[in-house]
């Protein structure tokens, strides 16, 4: 049977993909699912140590953590669309009109 | 050594996720990383957590990842997009990927939480009602900011 230690496993492959997807890619969207691949993984390590404990507290966090990343996808998205308008590019190495 | 379900959703998560990040088309991507996280609910799932994988399900693969989808449709990128991308950096993102998964597994494995939770399986779960209970007392302040 699976044990505690091979969700984090799991979890820990899925942040390593999250952390590469944001320090290579250039594509602001691409950036955005390197984003909710980490926060994704990190729920899934809430939720299994509320297993391994058992506590419902961890599920209860898990909650709030994917309600909070649904908000904060939408808010990412529309600064996308508004830079898209603006710069007609969605590299983020274009978004140059601040830089002295 | 784990059973081939926890094998199987394991393989379509994390390889998903791959896919959304190295698919040419964007689209094709979006709908990777949908699928990636149907595969943590079904972790969830496996996890006895059946509230917080319909949750899930409800607000990530239904909401999040179709609000994904719109802006892909709305953003168009050019087809010469991808050939910018250079092999150093690509590079040196892959050795940082691997320097983290084996720093972090490699502390995992020191910490012994390996033979700490033995009864991981034979716990009982937790019920969804004592979830609504926490919600509605405890952590109700934080609720009602959340809304």
């Amino acid at each position: 049977m699976s044990e505690l230690v091979d969700f984090l496993i799991v979890s820990v492959v899925l942040i390593a993909i999250g952390i590469y997807g944001l320090v290579v890619k250039r594509n602001a969207i691409r950036m955005l699912f390197s984003i909710e691949i980490i926060a994704n993984a990190a729920n899934l390590t809430l939720v299994a140590f509320a297993r391994g404990l058992p506590n419902a507290q961890g599920q209860t966090f898990a909650l709030f953590s994917i309600a909070i990343a649904a908000a904060e996808v939408a808010v990412g998205l529309g600064l996308i669309i508004v830079a898209y308008r603006l710069y007609k590019e969605i590299d983020v190495a274009e978004f140059r009109s601040m830089r002295g | 050594m784990a059973d081939p379900i926890f094998i199987a959703v394991a393989v379509l998560t994390v390889g998903t996720a791959i896919i959304a990040l190295e698919a040419r088309e964007l689209i094709y991507g979006a709908i990777a990383l949908a699928i990636s996280m149907l595969g943590i609910a079904g972790f969830f799932l496996l996890l006895d957590a059946p509230f917080v994988a319909m949750f899930q399900i409800a607000v990530y693969v239904g909401a999040v990842a179709v609000l994904i989808i719109f802006t892909v449709m709305l953003v168009r990128t050019q087809a010469l997009f991808t050939t910018k991308e250079d092999k150093k950096r690509k590079g040196a993102g892959i050795a940082l990927m691997l320097i983290i998964m084996a720093s972090l597994g490699a502390l995992l494995f020191v910490s012994g939480i390996n033979g700490q939770f033995g009864n991981f399986d034979s716990a009982e779960a937790i019920d969804f009602r004592e979830i609504g209970e926490l919600m509605l007392t405890y952590y109700a302040p934080a609720l009602i900011i959340l809304g």
